[in-house]
């Protein structure tokens, strides 16, 4: 009896972990397709514009607003830890360094996943469900290259420019608070940012790693929605596990970016 | 939608996308001082302690920033450390000049001093500066302030 | 076995069609002649929509051969299928328009993704082939704002933008008020004949489909059990055809989904 239900658990784990590597496979062979079929996206470029109105413009607002509030609360919150320590004129520092390395490409990604990702994949797994999809594949079109690619380009494009546009806010909303507010000396704000903000060392790899943030989440946003049960619970579904895995996967390679990149700081 | 309106929507984003990185680039960061452009020359220096001492380290004169710290290393045959030191082109230093490791405020970050001298011959690329002055050991500070406080102590008693 | 002696649009010889080990089709075989307006029909889940994907390239059969206007359809690459679809226009079942294209850019939408046609002739192209459904006036809507009825008149036009030489209609009644399904029903008719192409119907609305097709095939559990004209299919004493055509709920087709005795599963007896 033991015995069994052992091997059968065995046997669920050897399922699963087939599965997972299946996919893996699955959803590789469709990201190299996505880049190999993108000629088209470029060749036609009201395609990508299209797309890059909803997947950047149209994030603008989220992006805008929570980098402004994310910046006004490091301000509030770095002032008071510095102060106990006599050194508020590096609040500017603070502010800018966390969200040029971390927060703005970190925050904006999750933001861009459950705002344009989500959306991403809810479309393409309903246009799969009412066969949208297989008509374009009847009409000759390929939709990896119609469809899948120009949206796969749109957020690749935008995510670190909506990352960028995140730390601008923020740090903004920093000064904002700090100097406008509370009445931190305006020049040591900047001066202090700016002898410690280095472009290559801290604005360069907060772009290298929206980007990297962008390929993923665009690229598990459309393979969720490519490979969604085209039923209304299976788009749901897709939907939901778009967020929750880019989510992890953001996180994930943030703690391996930033052990790279900072090793040395 | 039509077509122009989101023609000028998405000029707007990709717009101020650029317009947010050249600001980060320009008014945070400092682009101007990160080696990229101008020309710079490579001096060397040994001290005897950098304390905490970084690379990317600001090199001031007369609390001008000159030009940064590139690297750190051991010297194997003096048993001491060697700094690399990126010096901006536009300032040209006398042979003499004196090197020291400084500290902003109490307990801010480690900079290197550079004090002219007097020779009539500048540094030029490559050479090696001689006059170095350690990083001043904070623990050092306080034993030799405590030896000398009993010292006067023994002489008073005495 | 076919009504013309022609060579046919389409060749199905002993095709045998299964997913991982369920079989779905067992030695189908078919002649499609060129011109006619050929039924497959059978009740849900006989394998009819698998025919068309077989026939369209999307799957490939398990053993037999397929052939369209000459060609082994499973041997065709990438490009040659892709060609070949270019000729073959497809209805799906609720029309599948591109739900973020207007009523125009979907009728438009192959003539641009195919051909350099001048913007100019694309729109009077677009304009014959909705006038030709009925739907001119509605050039501008979106799909969310047509009926049921309406959108499969549009993605009929869609079907027909290239003037295929093949039209295969998956299911083209289901769903539409006793109105909207004598339109379509016409309208594959008069298309089919106007255009000189072939068209296949599959669909398991018996009465219509009889009264607007030349042939009919019948399918039961993935073989083909029947087929015939349509007076041949009506006037048929095959019981299973009977039950179908004038849908009786009892049958060879049992109303009853297999289960144990009726009365063990109440308990009554052990």
């Amino acid at each position: 009896m033991f015995n069994r239900s052992a091997t059968l658990s065995v046997r669920n784990i050897g399922h699963h972990a087939v599965d997972i590597v299946w996919r893996l496979g699955y959803a590789s062979r469709f990201f190299a397709l996505t880049v190999a079929s993108s000629g088209a996206t470029f060749r036609r470029l009201q395609l990508l514009i299209r797309e890059l109105y909803f997947t950047g413009v149209l994030s603008l607002i989220i992006i805008l607003v929570s980098g402004l509030f994310v910046g006004m609360v490091l301000g509030l919150q770095g002032y008071h830890t510095l102060q106990t320590y006599g050194s508020e004129s590096a609040l500017g520092v603070l502010v800018a360094l966390s969200l040029v390395r971390e927060l703005g490409p970190v925050v904006a990604a999750l933001l861009f996943a459950s705002r344009a990702g989500s959306a991403m994949t809810a479309e393409i797994g309903l246009m799969k469900a009412t066969e949208q999809l297989a008509a374009m594949e009847m009409m000759a079109v390929d939709p990896i290259a119609r469809v899948v690619a120009p949206r796969f380009w749109a957020g690749v494009i935008s995510m670190p420019l909506l990352a960028a546009l995140f730390s601008a806010m923020g740090i903004f909303g920093g000064y904002l608070v700090g100097v406008v507010l509370i009445g931190v000396d305006e020049g040591s704000f900047w001066s202090q940012m700016q002898a410690a903000v280095d472009f290559r060392n801290d604005i360069m790899n907060g772009v290298i790693k929206s980007f990297v943030f962008g390929v993923a989440v665009t690229w598990i946003s459309l393979f969720e929605g490519y490979d969604a049960t085209p039923t209304a619970e299976g788009v749901s579904g897709a939907t939901t596990r778009t967020v929750v895995t880019s989510s992890l996967a953001i996180l994930g390679l943030d703690f391996l970016l930033t052990s790279f990149m900072f090793r040395g700081l | 939608m039509e077509r122009s309106t989101l023609d000028l929507w998405v000029g707007l984003f990709v717009c101020a996308g650029i317009g947010a990185l050249l600001v980060l680039a320009m008014k945070v960061g400092n682009m101007t001082t990160g080696g990229i452009g101008g020309e710079s020359y490579t001096v060397y220096a040994n001290f005897d302690n950098i304390g905490g001492l970084k690379p990317r380290a600001a090199v001031k004169s007369a609390g001008v920033v000159v030009g940064r710290v590139t690297s750190l290393g051991f010297d194997n045959e003096r048993f001491n450390a060697r700094v690399v030191l990126s010096i901006d082109g536009a300032f040209k230093f006398p042979k003499d000049t004196t090197a020291s490791i400084l500290t902003s405020g109490l307990l801010g970050e480690q900079y290197i001093g550079l004090e002219a001298g007097g020779d009539p011959a500048n540094l030029a690329d490559g050479d090696s500066i001689k006059l170095t002055q350690s990083a001043v050991v904070l623990e050092k500070l306080i034993s030799q302030f405590l030896y000398s406080k009993a010292a006067e102590g023994d002489t008073v008693k005495k | 076995m076919p009504p013309v002696a022609q060579e046919p649009l389409i060749q199905i010889s002993d095709v045998t069609f299964a997913y991982d080990r369920r079989p779905i089709l067992t030695g189908i075989n078919m002649v499609i002649p060129k011109g006619k307006v050929v039924a497959i029909m059978g009740v849900s889940g006989s394998g009819k929509t698998t025919l068309l994907r077989l026939m369209s390239g999307v799957v490939k059969p398990t053993r037999g051969e397929v052939r369209v206007a000459g060609a082994l359809v499973s041997e065709l690459g990438r490009d040659s299928l892709y060609q070949m679809r270019r000729r073959m226009g497809m209805l799906f079942q609720f029309g599948a328009l591109f739900t973020d294209l207007s009523v125009f850019d979907n009728v438009a939408f192959q003539m641009r993704e195919h051909t350099e046609l001048p913007e100019r002739m694309i729109r009077d192209l677009v304009m014959m082939k909705l006038h030709a459904v009925g739907l001119r006036g509605a050039h501008r809507l979106m799909p969310s704002e047509l009926s049921g009825g309406m959108a499969r008149r549009v993605a009929l036009a869609r079907a027909i933008a290239l003037d295929p030489m093949l039209m295969m209609y998956d299911e083209p009644f289901t769903g539409l008020d006793p109105i909207s399904l004598g339109v379509i029903a016409n309208l594959i008719r008069r298309l089919n004949d106007a255009l000189g192409a072939t068209s296949i119907v599959v669909t398991h609305d018996v009465q219509e489909a009889l009264d607007i097709v030349d042939y009919v095939y019948y399918l039961s559990d993935g073989r083909m059990v029947a087929h015939g004209t349509p007076e041949d299919m009506r006037a048929s004493t095959d019981p299973l055809v009977r039950q179908f055509v004038y849908g009786e709920p009892d049958g060879p087709v049992p109303f009853q989904y297999p289960a144990r005795d009726f009365a063990q599963d109440l308990k009554l007896t052990h």
